[in-house]
């Protein structure tokens, strides 16, 4: 029983794709199957994981509970996009020295929604970045080390926005 | 762990929308923020033939107080509920919604969604109960307003048509003199709770004039509970503590793998007086 197909133009890191899919495609696996973008993770396909959060038009979403053809026409975000060539994203540097990852599974997921965070609040504190990252299990549950990271990598970007206008943090 | 097939429908106005639900019926379900929708889908727990997308419909995203009322569209995604100036008209609404999922389901989900979906564990219904609103459900033939008391019909069942669509929810702006709390208790930080429960205190001259409460865990569906032992008494902490005894008398919560009968109803005692006593501080009140 297969469904007409439905063509979906978006875009995936400054980069332009249109793809056919069929309308029960998981946003998810469009990234993943038809565009080859694997960085993302599936954890659960129930939305209480966190591992496949990216960020659709500025703001994160869970990619297994959005259908590929509502992501018509919007820009999408992956953690594919975070490095600018052999240039590590600051939370990329930071997760790396502070061990923020460790098996490494829900790190996509945490990486894309970290960055949000520190978008809308540069100078979190450790209590702060523990909340915005409820929905993000880490199942070897090293979480001391992920709030770390994203605490350095604020600082790191604090630090490389200005010299002059410094942001203090606590 | 995928959906079924299913037709996808992308109307581009509510007229559409409904003129496909009249088309379709209960073969179709209406896909807003899906974030209780597509997991049930992926579950195959939900084989719809037909998706009726209205994430296209941007007349029904919007957060709109006019007199008394505070009406808020189909398409109004949580987080936008929260940022919104207008919803601080009627606060209970947006103490509840603060509690649903976590971020990334809050940029998504949708409150009228969450309504319709009628989780008997979720949050919104039970404020909708406390808070006496109601809904708005369109269709080809007509539109007509279902009272909360009269929505909720089961676990994930609302007294719907099956040409029907919820397009708003509406619920009375604080009146004086009252105030409003949300608590609840889960297992796992802004998971789905054991129990919640929403309430609404009015004071008058320091004697309770008006007090409701709406429960979620504690039935087969959200429902309200009896607390107008407390009007015409001050809200002492014995007479909270009766009214919470009182409510949860007659209510036989179903057991399962997160608490007993017995368990539930302690806890929701507890909430209820936690809820009630933030309701009355929020009043103004003073004890």
């Amino acid at each position: 029983m297969s469904q007409p197909s439905v063509r979906v133009s978006l875009t995936v890191n400054g980069v332009g794709y249109e793809r056919d899919v069929d309308p029960r495609t998981a946003l998810v696996d469009l990234l993943r199957d038809g565009l080859g973008l694997t960085g993302t993770h599936i954890g659960c396909e129930q939305g209480v994981c966190g591992a496949c959060t990216v960020l659709v038009d500025g703001t994160s979403v869970l990619s297994c509970l959005m259908l590929a053809v509502q992501a018509d026409g919007c820009e999408v975000a992956t953690v594919e996009g975070l490095a600018s060539g052999p240039e590590l994203h600051p939370l990329q540097e930071a997760f790396w020295e502070k061990q923020g990852l460790q098996c490494g599974f829900c790190t996509p997921g945490m990486l894309m929604r970290a960055k949000e965070i520190l978008a809308s609040d540069p100078a979190p504190t450790a209590e702060s970045v523990r909340e915005a990252i409820a929905g993000n299990l880490c199942r070897c549950t090293g979480y001391q080390f992920i709030v770390e990271s994203v605490l350095d990598a604020a600082d790191r970007m604090a630090g490389s926005a200005s010299e002059s206008t410094t942001a203090p943090k606590s | 762990m995928k959906s079924a097939p299913f037709t996808y429908h992308r109307p581009r106005s509510v007229p559409e929308a409904l003129e496909l639900k009249h088309e379709l019926g209960g073969d179709a379900r209406v896909l807003a923020g899906g974030q209780s929708l597509m997991p049930m889908m992926h579950f195959r727990l939900a084989q719809p033939a037909h998706l009726i997308d209205i994430n296209g419909l941007d007349e029904l995203a919007f957060v709109r107080r006019q007199d008394d009322r505070l009406t808020v569209g189909a398409r109004t995604r949580h987080a936008e509920l929260l940022e919104a100036a207008d919803a601080k008209s009627s606060p209970l609404l947006t103490q509840a919604v603060a509690w649903v999922g976590h971020a990334q389901v809050r940029h998504r989900g949708t409150v009228v969604g969450s309504i319709a979906h009628a989780d008997p564990s979720a949050e919104i219904p039970a404020a909708l109960l406390a808070l006496a609103g109601e809904v708005t459900a369109a269709s080809t033939r007509s539109t007509r307003t279902i009272a909360a008391a009269d929505l909720f019909d089961g676990p994930f069942t609302v007294s719907l048509a099956d040409d029907e669509i919820i397009t708003s929810v509406a619920v009375p702006v604080s009146a004086a003199g009252t105030g409003t709390a949300f608590v609840e208790f889960s297992r796992i930080f802004h998971g789905f709770p054991v129990v919640g429960v929403a309430a609404l205190v009015q004071l008058d001259a320091g004697v309770v004039s008006r007090a409701s409460i709406g429960l979620c865990g504690m039935a087969a569906n959200a429902v309200t509970a009896d607390v107008s032992g407390l009007v015409g008494l001050p809200p002492t902490a014995e007479a909270v503590e009766a009214a919470a005894r009182a409510a949860v008398a007659d209510l036989e919560p179903p057991a399962d793998i997160h608490g007993s009968t017995k368990y539930r109803k302690r806890v929701c005692i507890a909430l209820i007086r936690r809820a009630l006593d933030e309701a009355v501080t929020n009043a103004g009140g003073i004890r």
